[in-house]
């Protein structure tokens, strides 16, 4: 995926890897990310047909532009080799590994992605990986994870697991993530990845889910791991620029243009030069408002 | 021969029936003649009669045409208590003419069709045990499914001809002054049933309970009704409306029904004092609570909602949002128990709602409509009668005559589990892909070519793409398949007419 590095990840949409229903429908909903799960949501007799399931789904379904990750079977289970093959072959775009405490780790998944991208005649290199990190020992390892391999494109928090391992569970105020939440998004900023937060199981309270989405939006979130389509939009609402940050944008996008058409190396907007970090801001900004629908194909501001 | 939607229908059925067939759905100019009941007059001072059972005997013969509404729904007692006696009395040949049959139903009507008492139905629909017999022709003539709209004019011009109607109401006094919002069976509006008090011959209430007269409001009048009968309950409180309300949670629902409300609110019918009608049903609900959003958002209020209704919709009345709602039948407790108290939630009857052969209908002032479908084809034609096996299980209710409103939207998945919703042909054409405007499924919406306007008005709303029918239609199908055909055989079990009586389709017997 060519652009990977710059798309917009802000909803990972789970999908149980054994619910026919929920596979088919997964692409309406709009999630950027459309999450296939062969771990925790499928029972062990149910390992081998979710895996079939899985890859018929994104063989024959068409998921328009959404990004297709698949959260494997952990390298300590029997099906951790078979589900790799499969998703390999299937074409998946990232694979997601659960329980990552190291880079050895990475590397291991990443020997055998590439084995099998050889065996079944894709490209190598074309599967990219992400982690979810779900222990103390991976929230301290987080950056040599981040950076295993240039296949990585996201280290996610996964705060059931890790909370118990820290011997507490999970507040309303998530207070008990702030460090967890910290380190992996530095991790993934320093790798140049994205970083995704936790879910939030609460269907019935909406209050939380949007008090959680802001507090990681403001930390720097690229996105959530979502467990119901319902939060799609409740999660874009949160990240959609106003209406001053998107006219703004134009503004730098305008300079930009005007900078190149005069050949001039400086940009500067109302007298001021507009540095890096402001352009790639702006550009972010029109990226969240053209998939928010708030501007037209021309970039023109069209509101809701 | 071939209709205007292209469906062949036998020349024995045009001959026996006397049959035109469906050539339009604009009916503007339509002759009608009206035939009324003769009967002897009563002075009487007391209609009440103490024994169902005698009274059946006096007022039924062989060959009749008995009538029944459907208002209590699956809670309905009286349908099962007069068929009983009907069946048990050895009764032959008899039609049977209710404004719609509930499931209720189907045992006793499965086994007045075995013991040749009942051997011609028409009715809006049918389903389960009774829709798998009749499709597989247990009946011996066909049934003919007539819309609400249809049935009144069927009854008003002597189509249908009334021998003897059984209405149960939730109260009646002893000269028959009735109303269907008092009493422990409550169920608001008794619209379908006044057509029956109305040109029935002989007209029987059933009540459980006795008011003092005169009793008011008086939906039934006593000017109609010849006997009154009481009987210990007519019917479950518990089963005659959904219960309590609830939204939806299924986000797929949740989808269509948010695409749905972008449809409307972006259509130019979305201005002030317009007028719409939503079903039951998850996504039909939600929409009503969308479009409350949108109606505050803009500062828009509806003139009136239409035809059956829904507590969410009572609510919009009491939020001011609605001025006026014209109620024919109630779906739960909610909107039954607010006809008492919201003077402007006016009790209609289905001519009133939705009679092609009328000086005008509800349903002609009626700007957006939100119907669905268990078919729709690329013609836009819709199916709500046969299923995805060929048998009989559902019923035309209001769908064609509020399909001829301005905007006509029908929101469906795009499939349901394996089997498609948008397909090349219909099984079973019940109303005209002529009336119908706009498609909405999940995955993006289909506008009928005959509306360019509407074309141009939805064309760039965000959130809501665009695809042509052809394009949802091979999308469904690539989803999940193409599926064998269904086999049929030759006979003919149900008629298909069209509002105007003109027919629109029959249904064959199953081949399995």
């Amino acid at each position: 995926m060519a652009n990977s590095k710059e798309r917009l990840r802000r909803t990972m949409m789970f999908v149980p890897g054994n619910n026919p229903a929920m596979i088919k429908d997964a692409g309406i909903f709009g999630a950027d990310s459309i999450m296939f799960d062969l771990e925790d949501a499928v029972s062990m007799a149910e390992k081998d047909a979710a895996r079939y399931l899985v890859y018929e789904a994104i063989t024959t379904i068409d998921y328009g532009t959404a990004e297709l990750v698949v959260r494997i079977n952990g390298l300590d289970t029997p099906y951790y080799q078979n589900d790799i093959k499969a998703m390999v072959k299937a074409g998946i775009d990232v694979i997601r590994l659960p329980k990552a405490e190291t880079a050895e780790m990475i590397h291991e998944l990443e020997a055998l992605v590439a084995a099998a991208e050889v065996e079944f005649g894709r490209e190598v290199g074309s599967t990219n990986l992400m982690a979810a990190i779900e222990s103390a020992k991976g929230v301290v390892n987080a950056n040599e994870i981040a950076a295993a391999s240039p296949r990585m494109i996201g280290i996610a928090l996964s705060a059931e697991d890790y909370t118990t391992d820290m011997k507490t569970h999970r507040y309303p105020d998530g207070q008990e993530l702030l460090y967890a939440r910290n380190v992996i998004l530095h991790a993934a900023r320093a790798a140049g990845i994205a970083a995704f937060d936790t879910v939030f199981t609460n269907m019935d309270d909406e209050a939380g889910f949007y008090r959680e989405t802001e507090l990681i939006h403001q930390l720097g979130f690229d996105g959530k791991s979502l467990v119901n389509p319902r939060q799609v939009a409740m999660v874009n609402k949160v990240y959609q620029p106003t209406e001053k940050e998107i006219r703004n944008a134009q503004q730098v996008i305008l300079a930009i243009e005007q900078a190149r058409i005069k050949g001039s190396g400086v940009i500067s907007l109302n007298g001021q030069m507009v540095d890096r970090p402001v352009v790639l801001r702006a550009e972010r900004v029109m990226r969240l408002a053209k998939a928010n629908n708030l501007v037209d194909a021309e970039g023109e501001y069209i509101g809701k | 021969m071939e209709n205007k939607v292209n469906r062949n229908i036998p020349d024995e059925i045009l001959a026996s029936y006397d049959y035109q067939p469906f050539t339009s759905t604009d009916i503007e100019g339509m002759p009608v003649e009206r035939v009324l009941p003769t009967f002897k007059a009563t002075t009487g001072s007391n209609k009440l009669v103490d024994s169902l059972a005698d009274l059946v005997n006096k007022t039924v013969r062989d060959g009749m045409t008995i009538s029944f509404h459907h208002h209590f729904r699956e809670g309905d007692y009286v349908f099962n208590k007069v068929m009983r006696i009907i069946i048990d009395n050895g009764y032959q040949n008899l039609t049977l003419a209710p404004s719609s049959l509930t499931n209720v139903m189907n045992d006793i009507v499965v086994e007045a069709i075995e013991k040749g008492v009942v051997t011609n139905i028409t009715s809006s629909g049918m389903r389960g045990t009774l829709g798998d017999a009749v499709s597989h022709g247990a009946l011996a003539n066909p049934v003919i499914f007539r819309s609400h709209g249809n049935r009144a004019r069927a009854i008003e011009t002597g189509a249908i001809k009334i021998d003897v109607a059984f209405l149960g109401v939730p109260n009646a006094d002893e000269m028959g002054n009735a109303n269907g919002m008092d009493g422990d069976s409550a169920f608001g509006s008794l619209g379908y049933a006044l057509m029956d008090a109305q040109y029935a011959q002989t007209v029987v209430l059933i009540t459980d309970t006795l008011k003092p007269y005169p009793n008011t409001p008086a939906s039934i009048k006593q000017t109609q009704v010849d006997y009154v009968v009481k009987v210990d309950a007519v019917g479950d409180p518990e089963k005659i409306g959904s219960g309590a309300t609830r939204f939806t949670k299924d986000p797929k629902e949740l989808k269509i029904a948010e695409m749905v409300n972008n449809v409307i609110t972006h259509s130019p019918y979305f201005k002030d004092g317009f007028s719409f009608q939503t079903g039951t049903g998850g996504a039909a609900l939600a929409v009503t609570r969308f479009l409350r959003q949108a109606m505050l958002d803009n500062q828009i209020k509806a003139s009136f909602a239409l035809g059956g209704i829904t507590k969410p919709t009572v609510d919009l009345l009491e939020e001011g949002l609605i001025g006026r709602l014209m109620d024919v039948q109630d779906f739960d407790k909610g909107a039954a128990e607010s006809m008492h108290k919201n003077r402007n939630q006016q009790e209609i009857d289905a001519s009133w709602y939705a009679d092609a052969a009328n000086k005008g209908a509800m349903v002609d002032k009626l700007d957006v409509v939100i119907l669905s479908a268990l078919e729709i084809d690329t013609k836009f034609n819709v199916n709500v009668m046969s299923g995805s096996d060929g048998v009989i299980r559902g019923a035309i209710g209001g769908h064609q005559d509020a399909a001829t409103a301005k905007l006509t939207i029908i929101s469906a998945p795009l499939v349901r589990g394996r089997i498609a919703t948008v397909v090349r042909d219909v099984t079973t054409v019940v109303t005209p892909g002529e009336s119908i405007d706009v498609l909405v499924t999940e995955v993006g919406i289909a506008i009928n070519p005959l509306r360019q306007d509407l074309l141009a008005a939805l064309s760039n709303v965000p959130g809501v793409p665009v695809f042509t029918i052809d394009e949802l239609q091979q999308m469904a199908e690539k989803k999940v398949g193409t599926p064998k055909p269904l086999e049929f055989t030759d006979r003919v079990v149900a008629l298909i007419e069209y509002r105007d009586g003109t027919i629109m389709d029959v249904i064959r017997e199953v081949k399995d």
